[in-house]
């Protein structure tokens, strides 16, 4: 990826993007639905966008995907 | 054991969501997320009291083990990053206690309440940034961004134009509210959760400002021809 590609990237805004509160707010339906195969992005797209752009979000996900592996 | 529950969209939820979270009525619970609930929903008593032992003992374990996962990317250390752990443990299992009628079956018991532990753990975290903060709030280090931007150093000098454009825009467009956050966040490196807390802000919030700083900084870009409107131009 170019430099004028990653900065192009980092510009974008998604409009699906539901934001921070919303996302966090369905977090575990939407680590169960992942932790069981399926696929969460198609039943919230607009938290799939905000996972793709939120760093801290994203990193929420991995925690509890990771705690939900751990049992 | 099978319970059915009633499912209905979150109070306050927004619009967007509200719409995703539309779905059947009513759900069946799995077997063990049954039992979390009739033995924390108990009477005061040595069943409710095993199922609290047995479900912050999980807490502390889930606690311990994010921690660890984010100590990489924390100036948190030592004994105070085990001692966030416990914080976060502890708060998170009143959270859940408190909020156990709001468990509507949406995804099993234990995945809804390790949510609450792992929001307790970045959240801490973010305050706990500025008892020994790397970088202090309003830094400014501008010769930084390329690397925040992920640019390879080679690439440093051809890169120079486009980023005096993105800071110009940062200076002379945003407001000084945005320029303030998008400065730490972007700019410095500082944690979103730790900007949040110094600020006094939800995680949402910040996250809004910097959102609609990247969408005004893009515009700019554009207009001025450094992007093409539908993808990327070279100039």
């Amino acid at each position: 990826m170019s430099q004028w590609e990653r900065l192009d990237r980092f510009l974008r805004t998604d409009p699906r993007d539901v934001g921070c509160e919303e996302a966090m707010a369905v977090l575990h339906i939407y680590a169960d639905l992942a932790a069981t195969g399926e696929n969460p992005a198609e039943r919230y797209p607009g938290v799939a966008a905000h996972l793709a752009a939120c760093g801290p979000c994203a990193d929420d996900f991995t925690g509890l995907l990771a705690a939900v592996a751990s049992g | 054991m099978v319970m059915c529950v009633t499912l209905s969209p979150p109070a306050g939820a927004g619009s967007v969501a509200s719409v995703e979270l539309a779905g059947p009525t009513e759900r069946e619970l799995d077997t063990e997320s049954a039992d979390w609930l009739r033995r924390l929903s108990a009477g005061v008593g040595p069943l409710r009291q095993q199922a609290e032992r047995e479900l912050h003992a999980r807490l502390v374990r889930i606690a311990l083990a994010e921690v660890s996962r984010r100590s990489a990317s924390t100036p948190v250390t030592g004994p105070e990053l085990t001692d966030v752990a416990h914080q976060a443990a502890d708060d998170a299992m009143l959270a859940i206690l408190a909020k156990l009628a709001d468990f509507r079956g949406e995804s099993r018991f234990i995945t809804w309440a390790y949510r609450f532990v792992i929001l307790e753990v970045s959240s801490k975290l973010g305050r706990h940034y500025w008892r020994n903060p790397p970088v202090p709030l309003d830094a400014a280090q501008w010769e930084r961004l390329p690397d925040r931007l992920g640019i390879d150093p080679e690439e440093h000098a051809a890169s120079a134009g486009i980023l005096a454009e993105v800071r110009r825009v940062v200076e002379d467009e945003l407001t000084a509210h945005q320029r303030r956050v998008f400065v730490a966040v972007v700019v410095d490196g500082i944690p979103l959760d730790a900007v949040a807390a110094r600020l006094s802000l939800q995680r949402n919030a910040i996250y809004k400002v910097i959102f609609d700083a990247r969408r005004k900084i893009r515009r700019a870009l554009v207009a001025n021809g450094y992007l093409e409107d539908g993808g990327v131009e070279r100039r």
